[in-house]
C-alpha cells in the first residue's frame, strides 16, 4: 500500500516571532515554514536567521517537517540565509519568486558547497520551489523536472495575481490557470503540489471553498497563516466514511478478482480497474494518516 | 381554677395549665412586632421601610462591635465597591480587630491594606486573593494567617458556626424597601446571588447596599425581606463595566482552541458524554471554548444536557437558549449575558453556595456533575493541583469551586499550557501549594498531551483506542516542560505561615509560607 508521506497543512512561522519558533510544533501540522523572507522587516533579517537557526538545531519539532523560506539569493540575505539553515539541518528550502531553471541551480549549487563544507550528506537538503509569477507558471514543467533535490513545487499567489493585474477571489478563477498547471507539472514530474496562502483568518468559509476547489484539483496541500486553518484543513483532506467504504469494497473485490485470476472486476454495477484501484489505495493511506482506523481487509 | 388574670383585652385566662405549661398573655397589637408600631402602622406606605440614612447609621443600628465578623460577597468580581466603602466607614468609626470574611477579593480591594496596618481588621477568611493585598499577605502582612476555603467549604464553615457573622453587607443591584433583593435587575446587576445568599440566611445582621430601590414587592428576590435588617441607598454598588466584564469571549488564542478542543476530544471519548449528562466549565480561554467544540459534537450526535452547573457564562446560556442544555444552574454568573439571563428565562436556576457545593449538607450539586473542566496553575506528577500560588510563591489566585468539583464530578478534566509565559512549567514534581488533592483529578489536557491519572485504567483504555490523541503519561509531560524550561529551583521559604488552606470539609490540606525575599 501506498506509503508517500503526508504533506497537507504548511504552517507559515514568520521567523523573527520566537513566541511562534519556540512551539508550533504543538498544533500537529504536516510541516512548519519559518520565513525569512516577507513577513521580516529588513531591520530583522539577521536576528530572524540566528533564530530560526537555533531553532532547528534546538527545539524538537517532533518529526514534523522543517521548511525554511530563504530570501533571494541575488540580493543582500539569501546566500547568508542558505549558510544558516543548511548548517542548522534545515529539512526543506523553499524557494521564494522561482522564475526559471536557472533559479533553482543558483541555489542548488550554494546548497551542495553548504552541505560538503559542513559534512552533511550532499542532496540530503530539499528544495521546495515556489512559484509566484507569470514566467514561473510558463515554465511549471522545466523547473518541476531539473532537480533531484525538489520535493515539490508551490504556488504563490500574492504576487502571481498582482503580476497578473488582477486580485485575489474565493472562486479563484484567476488563479485557475496557473493552480492547473503547477498540479500537472507536480504530476508529470512526481512532485508534491502545494496551494498558495489563505490570509482572511476569520473567514472559516471562505478557506474551505478554496481548500475544496485546491483538493478537488489535485494538490498535495496548502500553505497557512494560522494554527487555527490546521485542523480545518485536515478535517477537509479526510476521506469521508462512504469513500472509506467505497474504497474498502474494491480493494476486497479486486483481491476476490486476483484469486480468480481475472484483473478486472465488477462492483455495484460499475468497473473496478486498476486506476479505480490505484484510488481507492490512496484513499486508505489518506483515511490512515488522517487518524482513521481501518480493519485490514481480509 | 387558680391564677386567672385578665389579658390586654380583657379576657379572663389562666396564667398555666397543665401539660402545657405558662401561657403568655396577650398584651396589646404591637407589643412584640419590633418592626411595626402602632404609629407605624398608621403611616403611609412609603415610610413603612428599612431604608436608614447612611451606612454609618447601618453599621450603628447593626450592633457591630470591635472583634466580631462582618461578611462580604464577590458577585461584583473586579467591580465592587461595597468592601472598600463599607470598610471605610467601619475604619472612620474607630472599630478594631475584626475578621473579615468575604467569599473571596479581587485586585480592586488593595484599600484593604490600610485597615490591616491600622488594626481594623485582624483576620480574613476568603477563597481568593490577587493584586497588591495579595502580595502583601504574602509577604507577611498579616499577624495572622488568612484562611483560604473553597465556594462549598465557605458554605460548610459558616453553617458549621466556624464562620461566625455578626454583620453581613450585601451589595445587590436590586431591593425594594423592606429587603426583597436579587442581582438580576439595574445598572449593577451580577446575576445569580448564590454566594450571598449564605450570608443573608446565617448572619445575625443583614445590612443591604443598593443603587437601585425598587417597587414593593420585589419579584424573584434571592435575599428576601425575613432576612433583611436595614437597607442603605448608595450612589453606586460598583462598576457595571466590571461586573459584566466580558472575561468570557470566545478566544481565537490557537494554543488555547487547541487546548479546548483536544478537552473536548477527551468528553466525547470518556463515557461521560451521553444524552443527558451534565457539565461544568469554567471562565478561563480554554474551558469556555470547550464549551463551542462541545455545543458542535452535541449537534453532531444528537445530545443534549440535562444541565450545567457554575460559575454560568454566556456561551452556556446561548446552548441553554438552544435547547442544547436543559437548565442551568447558577452560583455565580461570568459575565453580562448570563447575569441578565435569569430575566427571561425560567429554568436558568439562582441556587446557594451550599446547594451547589457544601460537602457536609445532605446533598450538593457537584456530585450530581458527570464532567468538570478546571484550570491550574500548577499540577504535579501526582495530578494534585495549585490554583492559589505563583511560581513564585505569592498568592495570585482562588480556590473556587476547585476542589469541590473536582471531588464531585465523575470526570475532573484540568487544562492547561505545558508552559506558561516560555520558561514556566505547569507540570512539575511538586505543587507550591495543594488546594485539590491529586486524588480527585482523573486527566490533564495540555497543548503538548494529555495524562491520565493512572488510577483511571477505564479512562486510559478508552481514549487509548481514539486515533490522534497525544496520549502521554504525567511524568512524560513533566519531563517535556522540564526540557523546556529546565528543572526549576525549589521556592525558598521562611518559617513564618501566611495562610492556612481549608480543604472543601474545613480540614487543612496545605499551608502557604511567606516567601524568602
Amino acid at each position: 500500500m501506498e506509503t508517500k508521506k503526508l504533506r497537507r497543512s504548511m504552517l507559515f512561522i514568520p521567523g523573527s516571532n520566537a513566541g511562534m519558533l519556540k512551539n508550533s510544533y504543538i498544533y500537529r501540522p504536516d510541516a512548519v515554514m519559518f520565513d525569512l523572507e516577507d513577513s521580516v522587516s529588513v531591520r530583522e533579517k539577521d536576528t530572524a536567521r540566528l533564530m530560526v537557526f537555533h531553532t532547528l538545531k534546538s527545539i524538537d519539532y517532533r518529526g514534523i517537517e522543517r521548511v525554511v523560506r530563504i530570501n533571494p539569493i541575488e540580493g543582500p540575505d539569501g546566500m547568508d540565509d542558505i549558510e544558516a539553515v543548511v548548517r542548522a539541518h534545515v529539512d526543506v528550502i523553499r524557494l521564494p519568486k522561482t522564475e526559471t531553471v536557472e533559479d533553482v541551480l543558483a541555489v542548488e549549487k550554494v546548497i551542495a558547497r553548504v552541505e560538503k563544507e559542513a559534512g552533511i550528506p550532499v542532496g540530503k537538503t530539499k528544495i521546495l520551489a515556489a512559484i509566484e509569477g507569470p514566467l514561473g507558471v510558463v515554465n511549471a514543467f522545466e523547473i518541476a523536472k531539473c532537480s533531484t533535490r525538489l520535493m515539490g513545487i508551490a504556488l504563490g499567489a500574492e504576487d502571481y495575481v498582482t503580476n497578473m493585474h488582477t486580485s485575489r477571489s474565493i472562486q479563484g478563477s484567476e488563479l485557475f490557470q496557473a493552480r492547473s498547471q503547477i498540479i500537472i507539472a507536480a504530476r508529470a514530474t512526481g512532485l508534491y503540489a502545494f496551494d498558495t496562502v489563505f490570509s482572511d483568518v476569520n473567514d472559516t468559509d471562505g478557506f474551505l471553498t478554496e481548500v475544496n476547489i485546491i483538493k478537488q484539483l489535485g494538490f498535495d496541500g496548502k500553505s497557512l497563516i494560522n494554527p487555527r486553518q490546521i485542523e480545518l484543513l485536515h478535517e477537509a483532506f479526510k476521506p469521508s466514511e462512504k469513500e472509506i467504504e467505497r474504497a474498502k469494497k474494491i480493494l476486497i473485490a479486486i483481491k476476490e478478482a486476483e484469486a480468480k485470476g481475472s484483473g478486472v472486476v465488477s462492483l455495484d454495477g460499475r468497473m473496478v480497474d486498476k486506476p479505480v484501484v490505484e484510488r481507492a489505495m490512496r484513499t486508505i493511506a489518506l483515511a490512515k494518516a488522517s487518524g482513521i482506523r481501518i480493519e485490514e481487509a481480509q | 381554677m387558680k391564677n386567672l388574670n385578665t389579658n390586654g383585652i380583657g379576657r379572663t385566662i389562666p396564667s398555666q395549665i397543665e401539660g402545657i405549661g405558662n401561657l403568655e398573655l396577650y398584651t396589646s397589637s404591637y407589643a412584640h412586632t419590633k418592626l411595626m408600631t402602632k404609629s407605624d402602622a398608621l403611616k403611609p406606605r412609603p415610610s413603612k421601610t428599612k431604608v436608614v440614612k447612611d451606612l454609618e447609621e447601618a453599621i450603628k443600628l447593626s450592633g457591630l462591635k470591635d472583634g466580631m465578623t462582618v461578611s462580604f460577597h464577590h458577585h461584583f468580581r473586579g467591580g465592587d465597591f461595597v468592601v472598600n466603602m463599607v470598610m471605610e466607614v467601619i475604619a472612620k468609626m474607630g472599630f478594631k480587630n475584626l475578621t473579615l470574611a468575604p467569599s473571596s477579593l479581587q485586585d480592586c480591594h488593595k484599600p484593604l491594606i490600610d485597615h490591616v496596618k491600622s488594626g481594623v481588621i485582624k483576620r480574613i477568611f476568603t477563597s481568593g486573593l490577587r493584586g497588591p493585598l495579595a502580595d502583601a499577605i504574602s509577604r507577611g502582612l498579616m499577624n495572622v494567617p488568612v484562611v483560604i476555603h473553597s465556594h462549598g467549604g465557605r458554605a460548610q464553615l459558616i453553617e458549621s458556626g466556624e464562620i461566625k457573622i455578626d454583620v453581613a453587607f450585601l451589595g445587590v443591584s436590586a431591593s425594594d424597601v423592606y429587603g426583597n433583593a436579587n442581582g438580576r435587575f439595574g445598572k449593577s446587576a451580577c446575576g445569580s446571588l448564590g454566594y450571598a445568599m449564605i450570608d443573608a440566611k446565617h448572619a445575625a445582621n443583614v445590612v443591604l447596599l443598593t443603587d437601585n430601590i425598587v417597587e414593593y414587592p420585589n419579584a424573584c428576590a434571592s435575599i428576601t425581606q425575613e432576612q433583611v435588617d436595614y437597607i442603605v441607598e448608595v450612589p453606586s454598588v460598583g462598576d457595571p463595566k466590571k461586573i459584566g466584564a466580558g472575561a468570557t469571549r470566545l478566544t481565537k488564542n490557537p494554543q488555547d482552541l487547541l487546548i479546548s478542543r483536544l478537552t473536548a476530544d477527551v468528553i466525547e471519548h470518556s463515557g461521560a458524554f451521553f444524552d443527558g449528562f451534565s457539565m461544568q466549565t469554567g471562565s478561563g480561554g480554554a474551558s469556555l471554548s470547550v464549551t463551542k467544540f462541545l455545543r458542535d459534537k452535541m449537534l453532531a450526535k444528537n445530545i443534549k444536557a440535562s444541565f450545567a452547573l457554575g460559575g454560568v457564562t454566556g456561551m452556556m446560556v446561548e446552548l441553554h437558549e438552544e435547547g442544547l442544555i436543559k437548565k442551568l444552574i447558577d452560583v455565580q454568573s461570568f459575565d453580562a449575558e448570563a447575569a441578565i439571563s435569569m430575566q427571561r428565562n425560567p429554568n436558568h436556576l439562582e441556587v446557594s453556595a451550599s446547594y451547589y457545593a457544601n460537602s457536609l449538607a445532605k446533598g450538593c450539586a457537584v456530585n450530581q456533575l458527570d464532567l468538570v473542566i478546571l484550570s491550574a496553575l500548577e499540577i504535579d506528577t501526582n495530578f494534585n493541583v495549585n490554583v492559589i500560588t505563583g511560581s513564585d510563591g505569592v498568592i495570585r489566585g482562588a480556590s473556587g469551586g476547585h476542589s469541590d468539583t473536582a471531588a464531585g464530578a465523575g470526570l475532573s478534566i484540568v487544562v492547561a499550557p505545558l508552559v506558561r509565559g516560555g520558561r514556566l512549567p505547569s507540570v512539575m514534581d511538586r505543587v507550591s501549594t495543594v488546594i485539590t488533592p491529586g486524588d480527585t483529578i482523573d486527566v490533564l489536557v495540555t497543548d503538548h498531551g494529555i495524562a491520565v491519572n493512572p488510577r483511571r485504567t477505564d479512562l486510559k483504555e478508552k481514549l487509548k483506542n481514539v486515533p490522534d490523541l497525544p496520549l502521554y503519561t504525567i511524568e512524560e509531560l513533566k519531563n517535556m516542560a522540564y526540557k523546556i524550561t529546565g528543572t526549576p529551583d525549589p521556592l525558598e521559604f521562611n518559617e513564618r505561615i501566611i495562610g492556612l488552606v481549608k480543604y472543601r470539609d474545613g480540614s487543612i490540606i496545605d499551608v502557604i509560607r511567606q516567601i524568602k525575599e
